[in-house]
């Protein structure tokens, strides 16, 4: 608990450019992150990040130094490599993207390891911390480094929100991109820079392997929440950022541990609950709309039943018993029981010793429905010239769909007929 | 006399070498033919990133397994972790068909996801498990000849890495021979496997168990992420050599032979990572194929394409 206050106190100049360097690192890579995500190509950052490896290996090699623009140079050409690599092997083979994506994430992470095991034991002093670019040490973003990156950083969201615009067009249309004159190579090709880039910069917090997460999840998340792609960056960018301070955080406390695992636990735990628990998008609001609409069928079918087999021997407020309503249309048995006792309690039948019966409104619903099954029939013939015996799947759908503006559209149209298709009366 | 022993010494050390290559290479090119086999399938189904995925998602399960079992070589591990493939590959599914989430986004939030657990269980319990970063990250597999499993008696029956992959290798042959055409319908035309009556579902999550337990039992030897290659690379070159699929499955398991052979033999030579160097020569050998193959090579299509066209000229 102290360690939390001493961090969250700021007091040391050092807390605050790791936190600083961290949440701008995390941030840029989710604005980025985004347009990767919504052009369907989040695994290519998958590759790139593990391709940067060798890069940096190589940048040391030669330079024998860990001045991190000389990383950075390196990390960007084997990323790079990488993507156009990817993209040769795709369009002048067979082999498909995934494949080549996870061909070209392997091999070259499996050179860097080679490398960087080459490295290790070569005996050079200068190497140790290397491998923390594999999991991220968000601690060690100190003094010029910091501001190294953080230029990145900054430029990479300036980058975006100059170009905001044209990211966006030929991450939905590219087609339609080109179509308004947008040079849609050249702004592909700064996406794929700013990705490399993105990387190249988060993997000091959060390492070559998780750097995937950085891209994906924030924006994953966040998609969850807005339809808006604006919103979506900006909100991108703050969850990247909440998951870099947490990483600032546990590499504060925690010194021994990599900080690229927390971060990428914190942002999936964040999109997790998007998952689930956003609004209109998420699976437990996608569940109860479901279950709404179940209901909705179900209720709107048995008052439909109910209304014919009154219609059948001219008394519609007569009670029936299940065994009759099961005669006029088959219902699971448990369903039907939950449907009458629904129906009951929002006040549309009462069950009577004779059985189950419509109250007024329970009627006057139960008409409606047969009414707009007929009157859709009726429409399919006449306008759509379907013949009359194709029509009735459709009616069972759409009747529980039409609003009170297509059914006075539907009846003004067809001039309030009488009679359907089937020669059945049409009920008002 | 002394010189006499020292240089008896010398000779005994250089056979020993010979047999610690002898068995790296064994259990290299055990593992990688396993690989290579799955890997044509994964392939050949669009599915070489969810086999990514599950390579990096069993971690957390290994992890697991090795705190509640004390030891990494149990027959329970390599059964919990297939589950735990099973339920990533599912996992994935679910975020992509209940919560529509892209494909591509499934896949890359859920693994990093368990692997990121995975990685922050080995942190917390370093001490009481014998597991660390590098291991995951490319392996033990130099280790392998000094790994050895001693019966109850004493008897020194060999390095144990060897017997895990000879027995996850029989494992799949068998597998694959005996599933091999619901496993081959259920790739090339899903929807003919479904109307004769073969459940596509349950050869995929076989086909994901599969490639789970190979993950796990290779894992000791070349970590999370080059297992990765020795799914994808072999069968990939293959794929660009033939046309035919038991032909693909002989060539990707003879090229894991020979990345296992020139891949150690190049990790001595610059004193690197052995699943390092065995996953550099796969990327090697698949440059070669990409640009010399006799049937799909780069280089093949440009001299076609070229003649085609001074064909095309000479005619105008």
């Amino acid at each position: 608990m102290e360690t939390f206050f001493e961090f969250f106190s700021f007091s040391d100049a050092s807390i605050v450019s790791v936190t600083v360097g961290a949440i701008l690192l995390t941030a840029s890579s989710a604005v980025v992150g985004t347009f990767t995500f919504l052009k369907k190509k989040a695994l290519v950052g998958d590759a790139v990040a593990h391709a940067v490896l060798p890069g940096i290996c190589l940048a040391f090699i030669l330079s024998g130094n860990k001045n991190p623009l000389i990383l950075i140079i390196g990390a960007f050409i084997t990323g790079w490599l990488s993507l156009i690599i990817i993209d040769g092997i795709t369009k002048k083979s067979k082999i498909k993207e995934d494949s080549a994506i996870a061909l070209i994430l392997s091999v070259f992470f499996g050179i860097g390891i080679l490398m960087l095991t080459y490295i290790q034991h070569s005996g050079n002093a200068a190497q140790t911390g290397l491998d923390s670019f594999l999991f991220g040490k968000a601690a060690a973003l100190v003094g010029n480094d910091v501001i190294t990156f953080g230029v990145v950083a900054v430029t990479l969201m300036l980058t975006v929100s100059l170009f905001f615009k044209e990211l966006k067009l030929i991450s939905f249309d590219s087609n339609f991109a080109k179509a308004l004159g947008i040079p849609v190579k050249g702004i592909d090709l700064l996406l794929t820079t700013l990705t490399v880039l993105a990387v190249v910069t988060g993997i000091q917090a959060v390492g070559v392997i998780l750097m995937a997460a950085m891209l994906i999840t924030p924006a994953a998340a966040a998609r969850f929440w807005t339809n808006d792609v604006k919103k979506m960056t900006i909100l991108a960018a703050f969850l990247g950022a909440i998951a870099g301070l947490v990483g600032a955080y546990v590499s504060y406390a925690a010194p021994a541990m990599p900080t690229g695992p927390w971060i990428v636990l914190i942002i999936s735990g964040i999109a997790l609950f998007s998952f689930f628990f956003a609004p209109q998008k998420g699976v437990v609001s996608r569940m109860y709309e479901q279950r709404k609409m179940q209901h909705l069928m179900m209720n709107e079918n048995l008052l439909k039943s109910l209304y014919h087999l009154g219609e059948k021997d001219d008394n519609l407020f007569k009670g029936r018993k299940m065994a009759e309503i099961l005669s006029k249309r088959y219902f699971p048995k448990k369903k039907l029981k939950e449907t009458l006792t629904r129906l009951k309690r929002q006040g549309f039948l009462i069950s009577t010793q004779a059985g189950w019966s419509f109250t007024e409104i329970g009627k006057q619903k139960g008409q409606r429905v047969v009414k707009l099954h007929r009157l859709w029939e009726l429409y399919l013939t006449k306008y759509m010239h379907i013949a009359s015996d194709h029509v009735h799947e459709d009616a069972e759908t759409i009747e529980h769909i039409i609003t009170p503006e297509v059914e006075a559209e539907l009846e003004r149209i067809l001039e309030f007929p009488t009679e359907d298709p089937h020669d059945e009366k049409i009920p008002y | 006399m002394r010189e006499h022993l020292n240089s008896q010494l010398e000779t005994h050390n250089s056979k020993l070498k010979k047999m610690d290559a002898f068995l790296i290479i064994l259990v290299g090119s055990l593992i990688a033919i396993s690989c290579s086999i799955l890997g044509c399938f994964l392939i050949l189904r669009k599915m070489a990133m969810v086999g990514d995925a599950i390579s990096h998602a069993v971690l957390p399960g290994i992890v697991i397994a090795f705190l509640i079992s004390g030891s990494r070589d149990s027959v329970f591990m390599i059964l919990g972790a297939s589950v735990i493939g099973i339920f990533t590959t599912f996992l994935i599914e679910f975020f992509h068909k209940k919560a529509k989430l892209q494909t591509d986004a499934a896949i890359g939030v859920t693994f990093t996801w368990l692997f990121a657990l995975g990685i922050i269980l080995l942190s917390v319990f370093a001490g009481q498990i014998d597991l660390d970063q590098d291991c995951v990250l490319y392996g033990e597999i130099a280790y392998v000849p000094m790994d050895l499993w001693i019966t109850k008696s004493g008897t020194n029956m060999g390095p144990q890495a060897l017997y895990v992959s000879g027995f996850m290798l029989l494992v799949n042959i068998i597998f694959v021979r005996v599933g091999f055409k619901q496993l081959y319908l259920t790739t090339f035309d899903p929807a003919f496997a479904a109307t004769i009556g073969i459940s596509v579902t349950l050869w995929h999550y076989l086909l994901m168990g599969a490639v789970s337990m190979t993950t796990v039992a290779s894992f000791d030897s070349v970590g999370a992420i080059l297992v990765v290659a020795l799914l994808v690379a072999p069968p990939a070159t293959a794929y660009l050599l033939t046309d035919n699929f038991k032909k693909m499955l002989l060539i990707s398991s003879g090229i894991g032979v020979v990345i296992s052979i020139t891949g150690y033999y190049l990790a001595v030579y610059l004193d690197g990572s052995i699943a390092g160097a065995v996953v550099t020569m796969a990327g090697v050998l698949f440059g070669l194929a990409f640009f010399f193959s006799p049937k799909e090579g780069l280089l093949l299509k440009k001299y076609q394409q070229r003649k085609e066209a001074a064909k095309l000229a000479q005619q105008l």
